[in-house]
């Protein structure tokens, strides 16, 4: 399982926000998007999840055999919203992504104790912290097995800990065979990820 | 997709207010009317189911635009329209209708009898009436969808969503007073539009989720 992209151009309005950008990831290889706010990172995962359309070029899924399907349909996509109802507890918000979607994995209780946040299982989404709610987040990528994370500023909002944490579940999700693209302003610190580093010029 | 109408129909009732804001909103529609028409007994009578149905209508399309609003706000959407390779967006669209209806149009029909009293309706009509409603309300749901859909990335959609919905829900409004009149009145007949009401409620049902997925798929282009 690869992932290729070819080419790739996003345009915001008439202007191009990034243009020839190419890399294949395959399984076990992870990417660190870094640059200047505005410079397109986020832009780049929202072209890869398929919510834009690219203004050139392609970026698929290629399997061994050759076969090309969408990244869509194998990623699991954190934003920097963290999807998760104010009203529900954690444990509610987790079940149900689990439940929604197919290739369950870990229980809410397991993803929990992954992220630290075991003890907040049953309070209103509302009621955690800022760092709190986004570890919750990162919960979700734990209750569906999917091998492509795509990580728009993961680690918005965490603590030096917390970071840490994160730095870990995402090398043990390369060494389990997954790929990660993750964008964010200050670099995760995870052995061997490849860099993608956008300067305001827009390129590489 | 049984998760998402739990968990919507959970967050209906547990965020309160838009159930009884409908119920409220009905209510005042129709405890008004009366006072407006004056006090002939049998005038109310007649046009009970006219005004029961208006005001069900108008009170149905109150929460609408909330339909996929707060998904959109707390990024809950971009996941259900990322996760379309398992569950198809316009199956998750017709889900999210289900539970809406559950919450918001359900209630409605349930109030019906209560509210029928006070326009001095006998049995027969406030039974058609409410079965009408029953029946459908469901097709303004799931039109609204598609309104709801078209306008969620707008700030104050709400009232776009109405004036974009409103003229396809005429037909249901007709038909479902016209079989509620068929069920009270010897010379109008009842099937007829009572079976035209539940094939449009089948129509929007599958149109409905459809044009809305498509909808929600433009959206982030």
């Amino acid at each position: 399982m690869k992932l290729v992209a070819d080419g790739l151009a996003a345009r915001r309005g008439n202007e191009m926000v990034f243009e020839g950008i190419g890399f294949a990831l395959s399984a076990g290889q992870g990417m660190a998007v870094t640059g200047p706010n505005g410079a397109g990172k986020s832009t780049l995962l929202r072209v890869l999840a398929g919510f834009l359309r690219p203004a050139a070029g392609r970026a698929t899924m290629v399997d061994a055999q050759g076969g090309v399907a969408d990244i869509a349909a194998h990623a699991h996509f954190l934003s920097p919203l963290n999807a998760m109802k104010p009203a529900l507890t954690v444990r509610e918000n987790l079940a149900f992504w689990r439940a929604f979607g197919e290739a369950r994995g870990a229980t809410p209780e397991q993803a929990l104790e992954r992220v630290g946040l075991r003890h907040a299982i049953d309070v209103p989404f509302s009621d955690l912290s800022t760092g709190q709610r986004r570890r919750a987040a990162i919960a979700r990528l734990f209750v569906n097995h999917r091998p492509v994370w795509l990580l728009d500023e993961p680690t918005s909002g965490l603590d030096a800990r917390a970071e840490a944490t994160f730095a870990s579940i995402v090398a043990d999700h390369l060494t389990g065979g997954g790929i990660v693209i993750a964008a964010t302003h200050l670099p995760i610190d995870v052995p061997g990820m490849k860099k993608l580093r956008f300067t305001d010029g827009g390129d590489q | 997709m049984i998760a998402l109408i739990v968990r919507d129909v959970r967050l209906g009732v547990r965020a309160g207010g838009g159930a009884l804001i409908g119920i409220l909103f009905y209510l005042a529609v129709v405890t008004v009317a009366p006072f407006a028409m004056g006090p002939d007994l049998n005038l109310l009578a007649r046009i009970g189911p006219a005004i029961l149905w208006t005001g069900a209508l108008l009170a149905s399309l109150l929460g609408l635009e909330r339909l996929f609003q707060i998904d959109h706000e707390d990024g809950a959407l971009d996941l259900l329209v990322i996760a379309r390779h398992e569950t198809p967006l316009a199956l998750t669209v017709f889900a999210k209708c289900v539970a809406h209806w559950l919450v918001t149009g359900l209630p409605l029909v349930l109030v019906t009898p209560l509210l029928g009293l006070l326009l001095n309706m006998d049995a027969t009509a406030i039974g058609a009436t409410a079965l009408t409603l029953l029946v459908g309300t469901p097709a303004i749901t799931f039109i609204g969808a598609a309104g709801a859909a078209v306008a969620v990335s707008l700030p104050r959609g709400g009232l776009l969503v109405s004036v974009i919905i409103l003229p396809f829900t005429i037909p249901v409004l007709i038909f479902g007073v016209m079989a509620t009149l068929g069920a009270t009145e010897t010379f109008a007949p009842f099937l007829q539009p009572f079976t035209f009401l539940a094939a449009l409620t089948l129509f929007f049902a599958v149109l409905g989720p459809f044009a809305a997925a498509l909808a929600l798929k433009g959206l982030q282009d």
